[in-house]
């Protein structure tokens, strides 16, 4: 297998899990702005700070206004994070190994990237954005399908399951880390409705809200779902299990080329270092120290598969 | 010959390159009712499929073709567009038929012509037996840059210069099939052969139930094996072969990924190979590993900076110095371009002769060569009624068509002629035979042409019985790009 392959199949992975992430978040946005009596424009700035294009955007605009903030968030060309520009990219890099792809995941990603492309084209009206982003979900679960049922489990699917569950681990991160003083033990003291949203925002936005409340009850603090979403194993986007998910797929790698590199080091470090605690212990450490620390380990880690698997050279 | 238009120069199906044109449909041989009254034979299954079809539903499977084409994403580049944009190549629904007989009648011609072709091609890069005879002027390769000094005293795995050959037929009569241009470098097109057939498979399944249309899906696979037959000395039991394309924005980058998966082999750019001890070699995720056939969708010219064009970066430096010690398979090999020129075109018939001693089986085009003054006093006489193409040139550029330009554009052309008369050659107009195509307004005849595919190795020569027909959508146009609507049609070799 070519590194540019493995290449290849990472990133449309990567961009494919980012464009839903990002879907995700503008749906959670545009519920809160419909449901909350209470709630303004600025809340689209908490949504951007959480996808982390923000910066970006106040660059462009000076204030922050909701169709602004929907346009930059679904199709902004400047915005490399845009679910168009995200799903761009997948496709080109899709393109790019498509004789290592499935025809049924190929022609997943194509036909989503038509569908979105088509109707992405022009700026949303407010009427039109719930049925965009369904078709976004759809297409991101026809993909998921479509690899999960035909591709072989042999090393392209690992690189493709490597992508995806580094972004999503990184995407989580960055999600709690955004809003990690609402989380903190010392936040329930704040006991503010505001803080509830926040909290709605960080649930819905990895499409755990109904999940978390099944599971932790309506008494549950913010210091668990900051539980929930870095240790709990359960939940298919918390830390934990995506960093099992990227130590499976390294060792599977491992098994194939009979090594062992410097990223599966990595991860089992990692766990070992970071996710053998409790969250007692995770907020003694700082949450936030936490988080950066997680997010920057996640970037060592895409790197060093990078150069594991001669990506580049 | 009847007295009408034609025009085909592109070695390629993509990119804005003139596909055919034609006009005087009433004047040309249709291949569905011969004399304008009576359905020929081949076509009466067809004919009986069109009147059992309601239009509106012919329509609808029409849209459905094209909306496979997009989401199976055969489509290509359009050079020189910002957003990279892809575009679709008109399918038409109606399939071109071709009878056993016709086809194996062109299959002779074809591997003649083929064989003799890569005979010159050693020839002239080693003893060049036939410029010592005097059949090929020497200035002929002297002063062509498709002749490739570095290949000299080369030897190919296998002796085997060709190894995919696409052969541009058009067919004026019943019985007149002529050989219009022999595309040897980097034949391209063969996933629309094979693309078309499948879409015309899920879209009308039951004419493939009551018509013994001759199977072409083996086509990768026997290329993969065509090229395995053809290994440099120092491959391995188990060979790894790979296709090197000059990327994602190469207008025929679909046709590359398409190859490679079918014929399951990696799809590699000059990045990702290296020269490592002497060896050509693609860069794993386990790190290098040795490669010993190179199935190459890049011009000879960017092959290799060290050995050709300095400024290339698709290519790969040092190539061409393991090509030389036989330790690499290129196909087709480097300086084939020879034997596709234009100006070498009107001498195939002479080679096919020089080198199997028969008499060719496929016919050329009438052509004359300007640089011989007889020919450049019959152009200049009889300007009106013929093409004149640059020997170089391609694409439709620097072309004039006799009788339709005007006469400023003659008096022009005619200085250019006598100004340098060995840059242009000139053909008669002859027309391309017809078959109907389905449009918004119902049936109608448009010309076309076929491009069939010839694998070669030491062990045989393959075709599939099939190739790829090109047809000029627009009635009566006289340059069709496939950027303006040239399209491609399934094509059927019928059962005996």
């Amino acid at each position: 297998m070519l590194g540019n392959t493995a290449n290849g199949l990472f990133w449309t992975y990567r961009f494919l899990e980012r464009a839903e992430n990002m879907s995700r978040l503008i749906e959670t946005g545009q519920r809160i702005a419909l449901t909350r009596l209470s709630s303004s424009d600025e809340q689209w700035l908490y949504v951007m700070q959480t996808s982390a294009v923000s910066e970006e955007y106040k660059k462009q605009y000076s204030t922050v206004e909701k169709e602004a903030a929907v346009d930059w968030m679904l199709r902004h060309p400047e915005n490399k994070s845009s679910i168009l520009s995200s799903i761009t990219s997948a496709r080109q890099n899709a393109k790019m190994v498509r004789h290592a792809l499935t025809t049924d995941v190929w022609e997943a990603i194509n036909g989503s990237f038509l569908d979105i492309q088509k109707l992405l084209k022009n700026k949303t009206r407010e009427g039109d954005l719930p049925f965009i982003l369904r078709t976004i979900k759809q297409s991101a679960a026809v993909v998921r399908g479509a690899t999960y049922g035909t591709m072989l489990r042999n090393e392209e699917y690992d690189f493709c399951r490597l992508g995806t569950f580094i972004e999503r681990a990184d995407n989580t991160a960055r999600i709690l880390d955004v809003k990690y003083y609402v989380l903190l033990p010392s936040a329930k003291a704040v006991g503010t409705s505001i803080d509830n949203v926040q909290w709605e925002t960080i649930l819905r936005s990895v499409s755990a809200y109904g999940g978390f409340r099944l599971e932790y009850g309506h008494e549950a603090g913010p210091g668990d779902i900051a539980k929930f979403l870095i240790l709990d194993k359960r939940m298919p986007r918390s830390l934990i299990y995506c960093c099992d998910i990227i130590k499976v797929h390294l060792l599977s790698l491992c098994s194939v080329y009979r090594n062992k590199p410097s990223s599966l080091s990595q991860i089992i470090q990692l766990q070992n270092r970071f996710l053998t605690h409790d969250i007692e212990a995770i907020f003694k450490f700082g949450l936030h120290d936490f988080l950066q620390k997680m997010i920057s380990l996640f970037g060592n880690l895409s790197n060093q598969i990078e150069i594991d698997y001669r990506f580049y050279e | 010959m009847r007295l009408s238009y034609r025009e085909a120069t592109c070695c390629s199906v993509f990119g804005l390159q003139s596909i055919i044109t034609g006009m005087q449909l009433s004047t040309a041989f249709d291949e569905m009712w011969a004399d304008g009254s009576s359905i020929r034979r081949p076509y009466k299954n067809i004919k009986a499929w069109l009147d059992s079809e309601d239009r509106p539903s012919l329509k609808a499977k029409r849209r459905d073709a094209n909306d496979l084409f997009r989401l199976t994403g055969i489509t290509f580049n359009v050079y020189g567009s910002s957003e990279g944009e892809e575009r679709l190549i008109p399918f038409d629904i109606i399939p071109r038929v071709i009878t056993s007989n016709e086809w194996n009648k062109i299959c002779k011609g074809l591997e003649q012509r083929v064989r003799a072709i890569n005979a010159f091609l050693y020839d002239i890069y080693h003893n060049q037996e036939i410029v010592k005879a005097g059949i090929i002027p020497l200035e002929m390769l002297k002063n062509n840059p498709a002749f490739l000094l570095q290949m000299i005293g080369v030897d190919p795995p296998g002796q085997i210069y060709t190894h995919i050959s696409g052969v541009d037929i058009i067919r004026t009569e019943e019985n007149e099939f002529y050989v219009l241009e022999d595309n040897i470098r980097t034949p391209s097109g063969v996933s629309y052969m094979l693309e078309n057939r499948e879409t015309m498979l899920q879209m009308f399944p039951e004419l493939f139930t009551k018509n013994r249309v001759q199977p072409i899906q083996n086509y990768p696979q026997e290329l993969l094996n065509s090229l395995k037959n053809t290994l440099p000395e120092t491959a391995e039991s188990k060979p790894t072969v790979c296709l090197l394309t000059p990327g994602l924005y190469n207008s025929a980058y679909f046709e590359h990924a398409f190859l490679a998966d079918q014929m399951g082999i990696e799809l590699v750019q000059g990045n990702d190979l290296k020269v490592v001890d002497g060896f050509l070699a693609m860069r794993t995720t386990q790190g290098h590993q040795k490669v010993d056939v190179l199935y190459k969708r890049l011009d000879d010219d960017f092959l290799d900076p060290l050995n050709f064009n300095e400024k290339s970066s698709l290519g790969v430096p040092g190539l061409f110095d393991v090509y030389r010690k036989g330790r690499v398979t290129i196909a087709n090999a480097p300086g084939t371009g020879i034997a596709d020129d234009k100006a070498m075109y009107s001498f195939i018939p002479k080679i096919v002769q020089f080198y199997s001693g028969e008499f060719p089986l496929l016919q050329n085009v009438p052509t004359w060569r300007c640089s011989i003054k007889d020919h450049l006093q019959y152009v200049l006489d009889n300007i009106n009624e013929l093409v004149i193409k640059q020997v170089h040139g391609s694409g439709g550029y620097g072309m004039l068509i006799g009788p339709t330009a005007t006469k400023k554009d003659i008096s022009n052309f005619k200085k250019k002629l006598i100004a340098t008369p060995q840059n242009y050659i000139a053909q008669p107009t002859l027309s391309l035979s017809t078959v109907p195509i389905f449009t918004n307004k119902g049936f109608a005849p448009r010309h076309v042409d076929l491009r069939p595919f010839v694998q070669m190795s030491p062990k045989k020569i393959n075709i599939v019985p099939g190739g790829l027909t090109r047809v000029a959508m627009s009635k009566g146009s006289l340059v069709v790009n496939s950027s303006q609507g040239g399209g491609t049609k399934d094509t059927w070799v019928l059962e005996n």
